[in-house]
């Protein structure tokens, strides 16, 4: 297991949405190379603690460093930020009027001010890491949902990120595609990639988590490796969270 | 049973149906235009009322030593539209600021774009005019046609921003999502993924204003601004031929804002979204 400098560290970061409380005083370090995979019940704020790493959300009191800039109000150093850190979203989020290519390239033309060719050429690249070089030409509606997440996957490298975040990559697709996403997710790891990702798939926690994050209620009540996570975790809720989806 | 529900049910969606073929259509429209016209003759017969059609097509087209020269309403109509697009594009600049004010995170941008679309909207066009002729005039120095060009153009701004506005707000917020995360400024985000996709939720509405804008121009003539309108009323108080003059304008204004449409419907065609 890698043990560099942490690329993302969280430091008492609490969250308000109006009175709500989403997150209370929240700690986590990532360091280079290092895969997180957070769960929790639905509403435990796991999707908050990603969205808040890119900024998506904005928190309310704590420290947030990523990548060595600590996250405020400055609006380049976030736009700085977000190049670096790739976030695939549950909903795929492609851009409907561009196709497959375009949507790969306009990050590095409009944003690292690639040329065409080169931009092209890179989105290529990463077409064929995903498995599907033959779809460049289509639009996202013409593509399955599988595929679809593995264009929004190919879209963030793309912009050759050093951390990807993924937030809940395969809850919205049909159970025959899920694997697809999760075998390219895999290799992501294998690359060296360091990864934070919110998911269900205990399956694939196991293969490539670093560390386990276990979430409720907006507070971080468990953080183990994977081998004490899944067989002894220190808390209850814990253990009674992973009986329940793992029962099945 | 089932059989017999269907079929007693059937003939009255035919006839429905059969109303709405296009030679059905066409026929209760002309019998129904025929009744109103018929009605207006008749009306008109009763008041005594000299109908003089001939006089009608010298003012579209003289033929003056062999040449065909327009006539009055047809520079009327050129002026209808010369004004009708230069306060289009000024009302479609400010209205998209005025939405990118009220979208915009900016406590005072939305306040002003707030408060502008209250006055605008609440204010009667005729009402906009005469402060813009009687008010801003002397004031701005404005002639009859910047202040008839300024009044039209406020006025439908107020309308556009509402249509920008919800274009832009039917966009999912996933896209924007999206474009931040891959670090688009706010600027990019909106000119190559927003605006793009709401322009399919904006062009209907748009071409609405279009049409609302060409109608209303007439309202400058009330300061004798050369148009359409302006004109017609001139030609009538010269001949006293107000039955002909007023229909003929109406039918001008009808067939441009007819020929909008039609152009509307094919550029809609055109740009339908793959989904």
């Amino acid at each position: 297991m890698p043990k560099a400098e942490p690329v993302i560290s969280l430091e008492n970061v609490s969250k308000f949405f109006g009175p709500f409380q989403a997150l209370k005083d929240v700690n986590l370090t990532v360091s280079a190379g290092e895969r997180v995979v957070i769960c929790g019940p639905s509403g435990s704020g796991k999707s908050t603690v990603i969205r808040c790493i890119n900024r998506l959300e904005e928190h309310t009191s704590g420290t947030i460093i990523v990548d060595g800039t600590e996250l405020s109000e400055d609006t380049q150093n976030i736009r700085a930020v977000r190049q670096d850190v790739g976030m695939v979203f549950q909903q795929f989020n492609l851009f409907p009027h561009l196709t497959v290519l375009e949507n790969l390239t306009i990050g590095p033309i409009r944003v690292r001010k690639m040329d065409k060719g080169k931009a092209e050429a890179l989105a290529r690249k990463y077409l064929d890491r995903v498995h599907i070089p033959e779809q460049a030409g289509k639009y996202p509606s013409q593509l399955s949902g599988g595929q679809q997440q593995r264009v929004a996957i190919a879209r963030s490298l793309c912009m050759e990120p050093r951390i990807m975040l993924f937030d809940e990559p395969t809850s919205a697709l049909d159970p025959e595609m899920i694997n697809e996403v999760l075998d390219v997710m895999v290799e992501l790891a294998g690359s060296g990639m360091t990864m934070v990702v919110v998911t269900h798939e205990m399956g694939f926690a196991r293969k490539v988590a670093d560390k386990m994050v276990f979430m409720e209620g907006g507070q971080i009540i468990e953080v183990a490796p994977p081998e004490k996570f899944f067989t002894n975790p220190d808390s209850d809720r814990c253990r009674a969270f992973l009986d329940q989806i793992l029962e099945h | 049973m089932l059989k017999g529900g269907k079929a007693g049910s059937r003939p009255r969606i035919a006839f429905g149906r059969w109303l709405s073929t296009r030679p059905a259509s066409i026929v209760i429209y002309i019998l129904v235009m025929w009744a109103i016209v018929e009605a207006a003759l008749t009306g008109a017969a009763a008041m005594g009322y000299n109908w003089q059609w001939y006089r009608i097509p010298k003012y579209f087209y003289e033929i003056r030593e062999g040449q065909i020269v327009a006539g009055p309403l047809i520079w009327g109509l050129g002026g209808t539209i010369a004004l009708s697009v230069t306060a289009f594009v000024l009302a479609t600049v400010i209205g998209f600021v005025i939405a990118l004010l009220r979208l915009s995170d900016l406590v005072v941008g939305r306040a002003v774009a707030r408060a502008f679309l209250e006055i605008v909207r609440n204010t009667p066009l005729l009402v906009l005019l005469y402060v813009f002729y009687y008010v801003f005039g002397p004031i701005f120095g404005l002639n009859r046609y910047t202040a008839s060009v300024g009044c039209l153009a406020i006025f439908h701004a107020a309308l556009i921003s509402e249509i920008f506005r919800a274009g832009i707000n039917a966009v999912p917020t996933g896209q924007w999502e999206a474009a931040k995360s891959i670090g688009m400024s706010t600027g990019q985000i909106y000119r190559y993924i927003i605006v793009p996709q709401s322009l399919r939720f904006m062009l209907p509405p748009m071409t609405g204003e279009v049409v609302n804008m060409i109608k209303s121009s007439a309202i400058v003539s009330v300061i004798a601004v050369a148009e359409l309108t302006t004109i017609g009323r001139n030609i009538i108080s010269d001949t006293y031929m107000s039955f002909e003059i007023w229909f003929t304008v109406a039918a001008v204004y009808m067939v441009v804002t007819l020929i909008v449409s039609g152009c509307a419907t094919l550029l809609e065609r055109r740009y339908a979204v793959k989904d």
